[in-house]
């Protein structure tokens, strides 16, 4: 086949990805409500979203959130990562795939199994819950992160160091931890923004009052359009579009090339 | 778990004491694990207890083991039509994105130039790591009766009908299509980034056509990370109950938003969890038949 049909196929493509993200973005500055062409330039969307206590709350939240899981996700995962990829142990093999269900499991199924046992045992519904729930999501991906970067590097440093009679504590936070800091950075972005956008299960572990921003959206949709939310949406997508290129900046995601 | 530490053998020079390395990588991989154990799997244990349970044990109600929610799954007809709706959709969002993603792939890994390459992959699967819930959203401003199509096709013709196929089962399935294609054409790239340029150039020499050589070298190497694509964006659409919901309006209605219906509305949690099981099992059963397929490139991933 001609380049050409294969440059049209990539065009429309990226067309076809885009186009309705730029409808949104576009529309966001629209001063109709109803989205009526020819567009008037107006920030009055992005006015009534500063005042908009709710939303600002929510998307307080979903930062909080974040953040939390961010700094949990990536110590734990990083830890792991490290009993994988430094040590031989029975099972090993075995834990590595029981990391798959929280990744191909539909969250759907995640999300409600989490609602049943946390109303039943008692850890209940609210930001704690969504945060429990956000962490077991983002491990998998640190896990495997960290673990790509400490494969990679192998063991001779960390041998050197401890041959020259570094314990291992040093050997980690002066050999090891330097060493795997780009892999570490880019796990925590990863888990920052796969809380940022969870929606899923933060809706079904979210009790009437509480929400996060994803959640505030979907029920705004069901309620009916508002073009609050398209200025809210654009600048979600900008920040998870701009955390995913720090990420690719440290992490190639096609491997090694 | 058990850890009988054996020291890595290239680690073997400086290992300390056996039961002490067993010790650190307990006490390494023990907090996550604990979590996820909290978090996945006593909750699908829970849940699979509910889904034999008259009502959900709360309160002061007696509650009883029953079959009635998985046998209601099997004599109501209304079930057996939601899941086949549910399949349905899975196939024919897995159908397009394998119809647009492969030779977007094949474009991209043959026909882009190495500096391009990066910046295209690059764009392509960013909108897949941004928000879900907003992109499907984007849509319903794209699709909808006076929408962006609409007023394009108006502006060309003005006597135009309407193109607005919001809340329809199409509808559904471009959003679903713009969701996960990017997930199409990063496994069927992988794949075929990975296959040795030599072997086509062998195929090329040795009389074949260029087309020859793709069906016979280059399709068939790269088949299994296309099967990879299929299998990770089939299990999740079945599942899915928002993009049905937000794109489909009344034509919307799968699985995903019925069993969503029994957490969020109606409260017959027990029946939400049997369905809910269901659908694991219709997924695992994917998950068992690919794993073959999918065991390798994990197995790959994991340097084993």
């Amino acid at each position: 086949m001609a380049p050409l049909a294969f440059r049209t196929v990539l065009a429309l493509v990226l067309l076809f990805l885009y186009l309705p993200l730029a409808v949104m973005a576009v529309m966001a500055f629209n001063q109709s409500p109803l989205y009526a062409l020819p567009m008037v330039f107006d920030t009055i969307w992005f006015e009534r979203l500063a005042q908009n206590e709710r939303l600002i709350g929510a998307g307080l939240n979903s930062i909080l959130i974040a953040l939390a899981n961010t700094v949990i996700a990536t110590a734990l995962g990083t830890m792991a990562a490290l009993a994988f990829q430094r040590y031989t142990f029975r099972g090993s093999s075995l834990l590595q795939i029981l990391l798959l269900p929280p990744i191909t499991i539909p969250w759907l199924i995640i999300g409600t199994a989490m609602l049943v046992l946390f109303f039943w045992t008692g850890i209940g519904r609210g930001l704690h819950a969504i945060l429990l729930g956000h962490v077991a999501l983002s491990l998998p991906y640190v896990i495997v992160v960290v673990g790509a970067r400490l494969r990679s590097f192998g063991v001779s440093l960390e041998e050197a160091a401890a041959t020259l009679g570094a314990g291992p504590w040093t050997t980690f936070r002066r050999v090891t931890l330097p060493v795997i800091a780009p892999g570490v950075v880019a796990a925590a972005l990863f888990a920052f923004a796969v809380s940022f956008d969870q929606f899923v299960i933060s809706y079904f572990l979210a009790p009437p009052g509480v929400s996060t921003l994803p959640v505030e959206i979907y029920s705004a949709i069901r309620k009916g359009f508002t073009p609050e939310i398209n200025a809210i949406s654009t600048v979600i997508i900008l920040v998870s579009m701009g955390l995913m290129l720090a990420v690719a900046r440290l992490y190639r995601f096609g491997g090694e090339r | 778990m058990t850890v009988g530490a054996v020291p890595a053998a290239r680690a073997a020079p400086v290992a300390r004491a056996g039961r002490e390395r067993g010790l650190a990588a307990a006490g390494l991989i023990g907090p996550a694990y604990l979590w996820l154990l909290l978090t996945i799997f006593l909750p699908l244990s829970a849940m699979l207890l509910f889904s034999f349970l008259t009502v959900a044990p709360f309160g002061a109600r007696e509650a009883e083991f029953t079959l009635k929610h998985y046998a209601a799954f099997f004599q109501k007809e209304f079930y057996r039509t939601l899941t086949w709706r549910s399949l349905r959709l899975g196939f024919d969002v897995t159908f397009w994105c394998v119809l647009i993603g492969y030779p977007t792939a094949l474009a991209l890994a043959r026909h882009v130039p190495g500096r391009w390459r990066e910046a295209l992959f690059l764009l392509i699967v960013l909108p897949f790591w941004s928000n879900a819930l907003v992109r499907v959203f984007s849509w319903t401003m794209v699709l909808r009766g006076g929408g962006l199509i609409d007023q394009a096709a108006q502006a060309v013709w003005p006597e135009a009908p309407s193109l607005g196929i919001l809340f329809t089962y199409p509808a559904i399935v471009v959003g679903l299509v713009h969701s996960f294609l990017p997930y199409m054409i990063l496994t069927c790239y992988l794949s075929l980034q990975a296959i040795e340029p030599s072997l086509e150039e062998a195929a090329l020499s040795l009389g074949a056509s260029p087309l020859t050589s793709f069906r016979r070298v280059t399709l068939p190497l790269s088949l299994p990370g296309m099967l990879v694509g299929v299998v990770l964006i089939f299990v999740p659409v079945i599942g899915s109950f928002m993009e049905p919901r937000i794109l489909g309006g009344p034509e919307g209605i799968m699985l995903g938003t019925v069993i969503e219906d029994q957490f969020t509305v109606v409260f017959n949690w027990p029946l939400g969890a049997a369905l809910s099981y269901i659908l694991l099992a219709i997924v695992l059963l994917l998950i068992a038949l690919a794993a073959p397929i999918l065991g390798r490139p994990l197995a790959a991933a994991s340097g084993r």
